[in-house]
């Protein structure tokens, strides 16, 4: 489990430098001179060379990315444009909410993910069946904007129940989790269904069936535990689409979080700011899936014991 | 006892794959879907009524009537119309980013995998870190770069979904580097070019055919996500996702603004996904039960 450990660990510094290198090369890919373009089209002369000078355009590419990647170490990220506050205290500051919003969305999708998925599968062929895939369906297809929008409609103005912005109360975090959990929710049912209707159809719980074990034995200690498996990978590849949806929803809900903060960066050119967002959401995406990789080691036997040297023997058959 | 059926020929793939999607409800019905958008897209001088971008203060916010079947938005313009017209935009830019996409990320992942080695591991690190940025944000970051336009949405979400295409014509040509037709054609002395292009490539169509038809309803939803956070298509153009965003500080008072183009992206997006789903399994018997 220690080396399993340590050769993803080591999988993972390639990634960082590859992910540092994109992101470094978000400034410098813009076609003409980024200073400009972060100052506007009425900025003297002075202050764009004042502003190359700052983020330090003038020396070679090179260097530059050196001088990028040690900041980064030390985590400098540099400063705002706009606001001068350093890139790194605004990703701190705001690194809570984004967080608290995306774990919320997460939690509630797997909590009514699953089970969708499981009663669809356990109901095969059902009125049940094809209505909760027809609902995953419509779950990641409507924009996820527009969903936010509808329930802000519904919730906060038709029914004013729930407030349409803000951030501090649980309340203010209803709105914006659901919306986000709709499509991942989505994803997740669909998966589970899938996959509890493979394992059904394995000759191990025909066996547990035909040992005379009760259903409900058969379906949570054979089946779902098995099932459980590839879900899990799912859930962490979409949790790409997860942070994406974050960036979308905390838009649509005013909700300060990293997201926003990356759409208004953009917007207003502010490079820097661009930079940590775009690398915070990316080394969360990676961290994530080494997470999951390691969590599916954990538990899958056969993984597990693939990697703990002289006992794998045992695992062949 | 064996029905007729059996007596005769065995039919084409491409002929079986076409009855088994003929069978499939869903799909067809996906596809009914789909020829009326197209339809709208292609004729949408002759079934509009309105000038998409004519603006008439005299009527601005209105609920939907029989002059404006969908009502108008705040400048008074025909809702109806303008997403007939946002429709040509966003079924164009979800078939050529999704263009974009496959062809280079397929032709980059059939090369690799026909010669594997240091190439391959290169560009497919490559994709690796493309990957880890989330698609929609790493869109974004592109579009921050090159700065937000109609050809440069396209590109930034062709850009965005390239690696998936890489990674799926790799898998294949990988598995086909060794089989025997395509060391025949390397015996009679065949170019790898033209056996990449006339044994690899169509002999991994199928799973491609299937990615590029859910790829181009995610590459709508994207496009429609950075036009409605301000990053796509600009105003006065219409398309879905802005007339969303521009909908939205009118969603107390005139919420059908902001509910209709909603509606015309889930149609359009649950038809393509409908219709993935079931070339999927008219496709690729192995996956049917």
């Amino acid at each position: 489990m220690l080396s399993y450990l340590c050769r993803r660990l080591l999988f993972f510094v390639p990634i960082l430098l590859g992910v540092s290198l994109l992101v470094f090369s978000i400034m410098h890919l813009t076609p003409g001179d980024p200073a400009q373009i972060m100052l506007g089209p009425e900025a003297t002369q002075e202050d764009i060379a004042k502003v190359r000078q700052a983020l330090g355009l003038d020396r070679p590419l090179a260097v530059q990315y050196l001088v990028f990647v040690s900041n980064l170490l030390q985590g400098d990220l540099g400063r705002s444009i706009r606001s001068d506050v350093p890139v790194w205290d605004e990703l701190t500051s705001r690194l809570p909410a984004t967080f608290l919003l995306a774990g919320c969305g997460i939690l509630l999708a797997i909590c009514l993910g699953f089970p969708l998925g499981l009663l669809a599968a356990c109901r095969h062929n059902t009125l049940l069946d094809t209505s909760s895939s027809m609902l995953a369906l419509l779950g990641f297809s409507v924009p996820n904007f527009w969903a936010g929008l509808m329930l802000m409609l519904l919730f906060s103005i038709v029914i004013p129940i729930l407030p349409s912005s803000g951030y501090g109360e649980w309340r203010n975090l209803v709105l914006p989790a659901v919306t986000l959990a709709l499509q991942i929710m989505a994803i997740i049912a669909r998966m589970t269904r899938s996959s509890v209707l493979e394992v059904i159809r394995q000759d191990y719980v025909r066996t547990a069936r035909a040992k005379g074990l009760r259903e409900r034995v058969v379906l949570w200690r054979h089946a779902v535990r098995n099932a459980l498996l590839p879900v899990v990978t799912i859930t962490g590849l979409y949790f790409g689409i997860l942070l994406g949806g974050v960036v979308v929803i905390e838009t649509v809900f005013s909700y300060p979080g990293i997201g926003r903060m990356l759409v208004e960066a953009i917007r207003s050119h502010d490079y820097p700011l661009v930079q940590g967002g775009v690398l915070i959401f990316s080394v969360s995406v990676c961290a994530i899936n080494l997470g999951v990789d390691i969590l599916y080691a954990f538990l899958d036997p056969r993984i597990r014991e693939q990697y703990s040297g002289a006992r794998g023997r045992r695992a062949a058959a | 006892m064996s029905p007729p059926a059996d007596s005769r020929a065995p039919r084409s793939p491409m002929r079986e794959a076409w009855s088994r999607l003929g069978r499939n409800r869903g799909a067809l019905a996906a596809l009914a879907v789909l020829a009326v958008l197209f339809g709208g897209a292609l004729l949408a001088p002759w079934i509009t009524r309105h000038d998409p971008a004519a603006m008439d203060v005299l009527v601005r916010l209105q609920r939907p009537s029989l002059a404006h079947w969908l009502g108008t938005d705040n400048f008074g313009r025909d809702i109806f119309s303008r997403i007939v017209y946002a429709g040509r935009i966003s079924l164009i830019i979800g078939f050529v980013a999704v263009g974009i996409g496959a062809v280079w990320g397929g032709a980059a992942g059939a090369v690799c995998g026909y010669y594997g080695g240091k190439l391959d591991d290169g560009v497919m690190r490559l994709m690796d870190i493309l990957l880890s940025v989330p698609q929609i944000i790493l869109a974004m970051a592109i579009v921050g770069v090159l700065g937000a336009s109609l050809f440069n949405l396209m590109v930034a979400v062709g850009i965005s979904v390239l690696p998936r295409y890489a990674r799926l014509m790799r898998a294949s040509a990988m598995s086909l580097r060794g089989v025997e037709f395509v060391e025949a054609a390397r015996a009679v002395g065949k170019s790898d070019l033209r056996i990449i292009l006339e044994d690899i490539i169509p002999n991994c169509l199928a799973p491609l055919i299937v990615l590029s038809t859910l790829g181009v309803a995610q590459a709508i939803l994207s496009a429609a996500t950075l036009s409605f956070l301000g990053l796509g298509i600009q105003p006065p153009t219409p398309e879905w996702g802005a007339m969303l965003s521009d909908g939205r500080q009118f969603l107390r008072h005139a919420p059908h603004i902001t509910i209709f183009p909603g509606v015309a992206i889930a149609v359009v997006v649950m038809a393509l996904n409908l219709l993935g789903d079931g070339l999927r399994d008219a496709l690729d018997p192995k996956l049917r039960e």
